[in-house]
């Protein structure tokens, strides 16, 4: 009796659940900012952008926000962009495709904003950059670099950081050119289903499967994993070289070396394709005794020589305190998106979103916090720089590719965890 | 080969015990008020939260913070029921609790955010990232450590239900409150009492998450999917059913990622539910069973 009273009870259950959820959802976003129109020329230039500031991208959702406002304060302090201040509208899309989708729908049909900028990771940058295509906005974006956002056909889009599936080339060439008695001889390649990791992972085990470094262990976990011990123990188990993580977030990267703690695993090298270059984020999860030697690729770092990355640096401090550690890489692509729209309106002399597509098509070299800026047809930023990038001793240092001058103290074989 | 199995049945067992101890208090309510608290997974995070404050701003041993947490959750507890469960209508009690849950959840969630911002959290002390020898095989402490506090609060949990006269009163509402009602039990303070206890248990499997995880306020997302299929694989109501359904899972999980694929661990997890539920519909310790212990 009380089981069909309760399956009764449970389905309608559900259904409350449900439609609960939907409509907490569809609530869920909140804005920043009023909307502004942008039509006359003393009116702020409107941007519209849907960031992860809730879910699993949260923290990089912050540090996007941090760099997006860095930039408009900036620009503002400065003037404005031919005369007019800019305005930002941020929503949150809590790390979910579809409202993302849904924000951007909303911001250029019932905002109408008059330019919009990318929300962080590969993920949410396809719907994005496919509402804005549809109404022929520019999405130009720092964090949607996975070779699937460009697999599109989009005319729209614009990566201004390096293309993702090359970020792990220098550490895999450096690795590749050491001599046979240095050269490690296993590797073991856990990742995340991920389109930002798998290629990166992908092209570097081809590269080092090919200098002869053999392959001891590679498996795809799902993104909804919360309990990487199992995993983290089979890679600790092949007692691997070198270990190269395929992972989006601090939480992964931090169980992974936890268990590798605790199993008293110390690979030679440990690289991850995210995590390590959350500043002080990965710092507080695994400490700085367990962070001592990690690796991570990416196309900044706090204390790049590029122009404005030490201004960059100064305002953040200012602004939101800590120190130049702290400053995520994130918070350098958010800027440098801002920037290059900042010099595409400057030169279009309008804001019109069909005159920067086709000024950032035309093969122009721009600049950025992050170095040179120069589009191919698909949106890949084919100027940048990739560089590896090293905890030594508290200190997030560019150690790779050896050939640049600015990189220096590479520590191999890794220091063991906690020392 | 034979080691892979062991390490991976080694590993399950231990988080399992992790997983038994954020889902005893999700089991625990729904056995006693049909109430499907979906705001188990942001309670566990508020648990992370409060042996976080007291860890790194008062100095105490995660361990010993839970004298604190423990009681401070299950006044949260009470206060949740007695503030908006026990206004409900008894017609749509079961439905309306998860909204109400829901919107807890949601408030939590927030106000987390609010407070301790997006950025990653993890527990630390000495034992976090230690472990023992033990033959050929190292055993993180803090799994260790939770193991054996989940068997300990597991148990004073089985026998408050089923030695004490409060748990008599709690089992007799827990099968018709309105007989209960009838025989002189104050089912209000029952529910009241057993929220209470509910959500205390979270605050010891909060810790141990935090401890083993880095964590937010948005970490809430991923757990609650998990913690209602252990329970409803466990058998909703069961906290015998919980321990074992929760061990159950991790050691499929751990066997599947070391032999098979992480890539299908996870699809594996939920496929057991399903063959489960196909055999036994009321879960591994359903409701009969766990009226006839």
């Amino acid at each position: 009796m009380r089981s069909k009273v309760g399956r009764s009870r449970l389905f309608r259950t559900l259904g409350v659940a449900a439609s609960a959820g939907a409509l907490l959802a569809a609530c869920g976003s909140s804005s920043s900012a009023s909307t502004s129109g942008g039509g006359a020329s003393s009116k702020p230039i409107v941007i519209g952008i849907s960031l992860p500031l809730g879910g699993d991208f949260s923290a990089d959702g912050l540090a996007f926000k941090q760099g997006y406002q860095l930039w408009a304060d900036n620009v503002n302090a400065h003037g404005g962009i031919l005369g007019r201040q800019v305005q930002l509208k941020i929503v949150s899309d809590n790390s979910d495709p579809a409202q993302a989708q849904t924000d951007y729908q909303q911001l250029i049909t019932v905002d109408h904003v008059d330019l919009t900028f990318g929300p962080f990771s590969t993920l949410l940058t396809i719907p994005a950059a496919k509402v804005a295509a549809r109404y022929g906005y520019a999405m130009i974006e720092g964090a949607g670099g996975g070779p699937t956002v460009f697999a599109q056909g989009l005319h729209n889009v614009f990566d201004v950081s390096a293309p993702v599936a090359n970020a792990m080339v220098p550490f895999a060439k450096w690795l590749a050119s050491l001599p046979p008695s240095q050269r490690p001889k296993t590797a073991a390649y856990p990742t995340s289903n991920d389109p930002f990791t798998e290629p990166q992972i992908l092209l570097a085990k081809k590269i080092m499967e090919a200098a002869g470094i053999k392959t001891v262990y590679f498996n795809v976990f799902g993104s909804e994993v919360t309990d990487f011990t199992p995993i983290a123990s089979a890679v600790a188990a092949t007692n691997a070289d070198v270990v190269m993580l395929g992972s989006v977030d601090v939480p992964t990267a931090s169980a992974f070396i936890q268990d590798f703690a605790q199993q008293h695993y110390n690979p030679k090298a440990f690289i991850a394709t995210g995590g390590p270059d959350q500043g002080s984020q990965f710092i507080q999860a695994v400490g700085q005794s367990n962070a001592n030697g990690t690796m991570v690729p990416n196309t900044w770092y706090p204390g790049a020589k590029t122009p404005g990355s030490a201004a960059l640096v100064q305002a953040y401090i200012a602004k939101y305190g800590g120190t130049a550690s702290a400053v995520s890489a994130d918070v350098a692509e958010a800027y440098s998106v801002g920037q290059v729209t900042q010099q595409a309106i400057e030169h279009v002399g309008k804001v019109n979103n069909q005159a920067i597509i086709s000024y950032l098509h035309s093969g122009v070299t721009l600049t950025s916090v992050q170095g040179p800026v120069k589009f191919n047809a698909l949106g890949e930023n084919t100027a940048a720089l990739i560089f590896g990038f090293q905890w030594v001793n508290g200190n997030f240092q560019q150690v790779l590719p050896l050939s640049d001058p600015a990189s220096s103290g590479l520590q191999y074989p890794k220091p063991n965890w906690g020392a | 080969m034979v080691t892979d199995f062991i390490r991976a049945v080694i590993d399950g067992v231990l988080s399992g015990s992790v997983y038994a101890l954020m889902a005893a208090g999700l089991t625990l309510i729904f056995g006693v008020m049909e109430v499907i608290n979906v705001a188990q997974g942001i309670l566990v995070i508020l648990g992370a939260y409060l042996s976080y404050v007291l860890s790194v701003h008062l100095g105490i041993d995660l361990f010993a913070g839970l004298i604190i947490t423990i009681p401070v959750m299950f006044i949260l507890g009470v206060g949740i029921q007695w503030g908006l469960m026990s206004r409900l209508g008894e017609r749509e009690k079961v439905s309306m609790s998860i909204l109400v849950t829901y919107a807890v959840a949601i408030i939590l969630e927030g106000a987390l955010d609010l407070i301790f911002g997006p950025s990653y959290q993890q527990l630390t002390a000495w034992y976090v990232n230690q472990s023992m020898h033990v033959l050929g095989f190292y055993l993180p402490y803090i799994y260790v450590f939770g193991f054996l506090l989940a068997v300990v609060l597991l148990g004073a949990l089985y026998f408050i239900l089923y030695r004490t006269e409060f748990g008599r009163s709690l089992r007799a509402a827990q099968q018709n409150r309105t007989a209960a009602r009838l025989i002189g039990i104050d089912v209000n303070r029952v529910s009241a009492i057993t929220f209470g206890i509910g959500v205390a248990v979270t605050a010891a499997g909060g810790m141990v998450f935090g401890a083993t995880t880095s964590f937010n306020a948005n970490s809430s997302a991923d757990l609650i999917s998990r913690l209602l299929t252990i329970i409803i694989l466990g058998g909703m109501g069961s906290i015998g059913g919980a321990m074992g359904a929760s061990v159950l899972m991790l050691v499929v999980e751990a066997l599947v990622s070391t032999f098979w694929s992480p890539t299908w661990a996870t699809l594996v997890f939920y496929a057991v539910l399903v063959v489960v539920l196909a055999v036994r519909p009321a879960g591994l310790f359903g409701q009969k069973a766990v009226r006839a212990q």
